[in-house]
């Protein structure tokens, strides 16, 4: 039997052994996806709404009181001018503003078209379309009820009025993609297999310095390539059932589409996952201890991927230093290719470009971490 | 089992004013010394002596700040390749795997030196027949025993041409030792050559020439007998009901050059050059007029741990200063 | 004094499956040196840890300093001393510091603290070494340190585990003497330790295989019972080998 195949057998028995943690390394990401997706629910509820109305009539209070009674909305404030609202938004107070104009009722009654501002603090992206599309149905509605009892003329026949039309600027501030659940749970993916990828093999890797095992392996004649496959290959298979499983989940639970091709997906996220692992072994490379070797993967993946990976935060608003930095940061590249092949159907003659990004990042990190493997203990 | 290199005389094991310190601490001060082929040499110190720094060293997995060493006439620096796939070499701490079992661990072992364990069956048969029957069982559940001798035959599975041990049989129970030290002694009639470091300073007569180590530097390196044969004094058991007061007694003596007590005996020497006897007979008088008059004084014969202790208390920065008295 | 300072009758201990300490009995007079042998994995420490209130026994019952085990663990904690091999002294901190801890945790006067400091640095040579980093002073010196904080509160019975592993020989004797000079002084001392030739410093040994205790008394005693001249070959007449 070569060397590397009694490694990798090896390696085997302990995945095998160690249920409890092949277990939690499998279902956390599912776990978490479930649990962050969840928490950005389409069901939305008691939406705290501010409303500024400079001068107040019955038609004003009538939307208003519309706006309270379709049981959503929560109003907080009512402010005569909009310099209130910012305070409103910032602090959280508020989600959701709406506007009246000045002279609102007014034009109303003129046929001009009434101004109805609807702001949305869609830093929640998902949330803000929806708050959008509510305030909208509202209005319509109003206006529909309007049109409907508008007075009809002393012969019968209703009078042709011009139809009642309010136009709702939308302006969603503190959002400006106004990104959906659609492009949020790739993004979602991409940040937990990270995780999850580097733990295990940072990981197992510090366990063997711990265990004093690791310098068994020193002294025999595997070589540091060796040593380090056999760490990744196992670990690839795991991370692979991983990226099956949080699939299912954006496809089933999240109904995110998949327009693309599934296997060109499966094969970037493995790929994806192999940059994750080898982001580990660099991590383990420099550290003895595996508490040490979680905090680092926690700080060198958790943040970048939070931030700069696209996955909330847009990259395009980003100054060029971060932009830069992005480049090394895995997530970036898989979002954007989960992206896609799920929501745009494109394949490879589009994404070839973050396709080579992501294998030279693999390639670089491998080379990284077998040059700084120490051979010996100090 | 060729073991021997034909022809060649060169020790197995070379080493020249090896130095080395980690921060500010000297854990090896220019140690010098040679392993001859098919011996079974022993290092024999407490913890933080520097056995496992020099182990380490001469199985590639430190370097030396100073100081020449080569091990099968290869450089442990340079030739670390060639080295790992020539030794065999059991850490101070059990370095397998606890969640494999002891066949698990014996495979891996070989396979990872391109060998399977059918292939090498005749080699550790000695020690594998011991095992064979916990062969399952996971190596974490074994005893602290059985752990060592698994361990052992997967130092051996490869065919090593020398063989490192450091500290295999600490805390292992009186009856494993022991079992250990004969596998040892078969192993040596098989011509390997086996360095072995050990806390434990009886295990010293097991081997064919022992170095005492201490803090870093050596004490002597020759046989055992040598060692003890060239304690500078005439050694005195002294036997007492009153253990602790007799100590203390002695103490005062105005002749005492070292009281230290050996379990139910206070070994005695001398400041003076007298005969045995003599000194025995001053010795016993001054215990009587103590009021130690059951007390027996024999001569005895020094062991290793006697040398040891006269070497280092040699160091002055090692004595506890006793109330009344400064030994000499 | 007829006194009894530790009463065990049956005590057991089992984790889940494996019984580490299986029904062991004995009496430890008070002012006795009382030595728990045994190979590393034989329950010593199990045995130790029940009787100092660490650990709970699963079965038998045990008096320590007159409070029972179950259910007076505080009042036993606070009437013994303890130093284990594992961990006995903050290695950060300096001498005095360490000294003072422990004097405090165990509700010295800062007056007391400071007589018992100057006392016993005196004693052990470490004065000019008050007020270093114990990490900085050798093992040995952190041994004999470790044993004397652990009687700074005086304390009437005092549990050493595995004490002198790994010290070297000259050390390892400073350190019996210490013992021997608590004893005298009218301290119970139990010490756990793997190293037979150490028996010969007790008054009374037990020696444990697999949670049992295999045979106990004074080491003439043992050595007569089974025709041996050392320790260690009692041991080997009396063990089997255990896998």
């Amino acid at each position: 039997m070569t060397a590397l195949r009694g490694l990798l057998r090896k390696e085997f028995f302990h995945i095998r052994r160690d249920k409890r943690t092949a277990a939690v390394l499998v279902m956390l990401p599912v776990v978490q996806v479930l649990l962050f997706g969840y928490a950005i629910r389409t069901d939305v509820n008691d939406v705290r709404l501010a409303v500024v109305d400079p001068s107040p009539d019955s038609a004003t209070i009538d939307l208003r009181n519309r706006f309270a009674a379709a049981g959503i909305f929560r109003i907080v404030a009512t402010a005569p001018r909009t310099d209130d609202l910012n305070r409103l938004f910032q602090t959280g107070a508020a989600e959701q503003a709406i506007v009246f104009r000045p002279g609102f009722a007014e034009d109303l009654r003129r046929t001009e078209p009434a101004q109805l501002l609807v702001i949305t603090d869609a830093t929640e992206p998902n949330t803000g379309a929806l708050l959008q599309a509510y305030a909208q149905a509202v209005v319509q509605q109003y206006q529909a009820d309007l049109t409907r009892s508008a007075p009809q003329s002393a012969s019968g026949a209703r009078s042709i009025r011009p139809a009642i039309t309010i136009a709702p600027i939308v302006r969603t501030r503190f959002n400006p993609t106004r990104a959906s659940s659609n492009l949020f749970v790739p993004g979602l993916m991409a940040f937990v297999l990270t995780i999850i990828s580097s733990l295990m093999t940072a990981i197992t890797l510090t366990r063997e310095k711990e265990t004093g095992t690791m310098e068994a392996l020193l002294v025999s004649p595997l070589r540091p390539w060796e040593i380090i496959a056999g760490k990744v290959v196992p670990y690839l298979a795991i991370g692979f059932a991983a990226v099956v499983l949080v699939l299912v989940e954006a496809l089933i639970v999240f109904r995110v589409p998949l327009r693309g091709s599934v296997l060109l997906l499966l094969f970037e996220g493995a790929l994806y996952i192999l940059v994750s692992l080898n982001f580990g072994i660099l991590i383990s490379s420099r550290t003895s201890s595996q508490r040490l070797a979680m905090l680092g993967v926690f700080l060198t993946t958790l943040l970048p991927n939070i931030l700069l990976s696209g996955f909330i935060f847009p990259l395009e608003s980003m100054p060029a230093v971060l932009r830069w930095i992005s480049f090394v940061v895995p997530g970036r590249w898989f979002v954007t290719i989960a992206r896609g092949i799920m929501l745009k159907g494109i394949g490879l003659e589009y994404l070839w470009r973050e396709t080579l990004y992501m294998t030279a990042l693999a390639f670089g990190l491998l080379v990284v971490s077998l040059r700084s493997f120490n051979e010996r203990l100090e | 089992m060729q073991h021997v290199e034909a022809g060649l005389s060169r020790p197995a094991v070379q080493v020249d004013a090896l130095e080395k310190r980690f921060d500010r601490t000297v854990a090896l001060a220019k140690v010098s010394f040679a392993v001859e082929k098919g011996e079974l040499f022993g290092f024999i110190g407490p913890d933080g002596a520097g056995k496992t720094t020099l182990f380490r060293i001469l199985v590639s997995l430190l370097k030396a700040d100073a100081g020449k060493a080569s091990v099968l006439g290869l450089d442990p620096v340079r030739d670390y390749r060639g080295l790992r796939q020539r030794v065999g070499y059991m850490a101070g701490r059990f370095s397998l795997y606890p969640d494999l079992s002891v066949e698990e661990n014996l495979t891996f072992f070989a396979s990872v030196f391109g060998t399977t364990i059918q292939q090498e069956y005749k080699q550790i048969a000695p020690i594998y027949s011991q095992l064979a029957p916990f062969k399952d069982r996971r190596a974490g559940a074994l005893s602290g025993g059985m752990k060592q001798k698994l361990a052992l035959c997967c130092a051996l599975v490869h065919r090593p041409d020398i063989l490192f041990l450091d500290e295999p049989t600490t805390g292992v129970d009186a009856v494993s030792r022991r079992e250990f030290w004969d596998l040892l002694g078969e192993l040596k009639h098989g011509g390997l050559t086996t360095v072995v470091s050990t806390p434990y300073m009886d295990e010293a007569t097991r081997c064919d020439r022992i170095a005492l180590i201490h803090r870093g530097t050596l004490l002597g390196v020759d046989t055992p007998a040598a060692i003890v044969h060239a304690f500078d004094r005439p050694l005195l058991g002294v036997r007492a009901q009153q253990r602790y007061k007799a100590l203390l007694a002695l103490r005062e003596y105005e002749h005492a050059n070292s009281v230290y007590p050996f379990g139910d005996v206070i070994h005695y020497t001398d400041d003076r050059k007298e005969p045995i006897d003599a000194l025995e007979r001053d010795v016993r008088a001054f215990l009587a007029s103590r009021g130690f008059g059951d007390a027996t004084v024999d001569a005895l014969e020094p062991n290793v741990e006697d040398v040891f202790i006269a070497r280092t208390s040699l160091d002055p920065g090692f004595r506890m200063p006793d109330p009344g008295k400064t030994p000499s | 004094m007829s006194e009894l300072a530790i009463q065990a009758s049956e005590l057991t201990r089992k984790f889940g499956d494996f019984t580490a300490v299986d029904r062991i009995s004995f009496d430890v007079k008070a002012g006795e040196v009382f030595g728990f042998l045994g190979a590393n994995g034989a329950g010593k420490t199990t045995a130790m840890r029940m009787m100092i209130g660490l650990l709970s026994p699963t079965g038998g019952s045990a008096r320590v300093a007159g409070f029972d085990v179950y259910t007076q663990s505080e009042q036993i904690k606070r009437s013994i001393g303890y130093m284990s091999q594992r961990f006995s002294l903050y290695e950060d901190l300096t001498p005095r510091e360490n000294i003072r801890l422990y004097g405090g945790i165990y509700g010295l006067t800062l007056a007391q603290i400071r007589e018992r400091t100057d006392r016993m640095l005196t004693r052990l040579g470490m004065m000019n070494q008050a007020d270093e980093a114990v990490r900085s002073l050798p093992l040995g010196w952190r041994q004999k340190l470790a044993f004397s904080v652990a009687l700074v509160h005086q304390p009437r019975i005092v549990f050493l585990d595995e004490p002198t592993s790994g010290v070297d020989p000259v050390v390892r004797r400073q350190f019996w003497e210490l013992i021997y000079e608590a004893a005298s002084n009218g301290t119970t001392v139990l010490v756990t330790t793997h190293y037979m030739d150490e028996a010969e410093y007790c008054d009374r040994i037990s020696i444990m295989v697999d949670g049992r205790i295999g045979a106990m008394g004074s080491p003439r005693e043992l050595k007569d019972q089974f025709g041996a001249e050392t320790i260690d070959e009692v041991f080997v007449k009396l063990a089997r080998p255990a896998a």
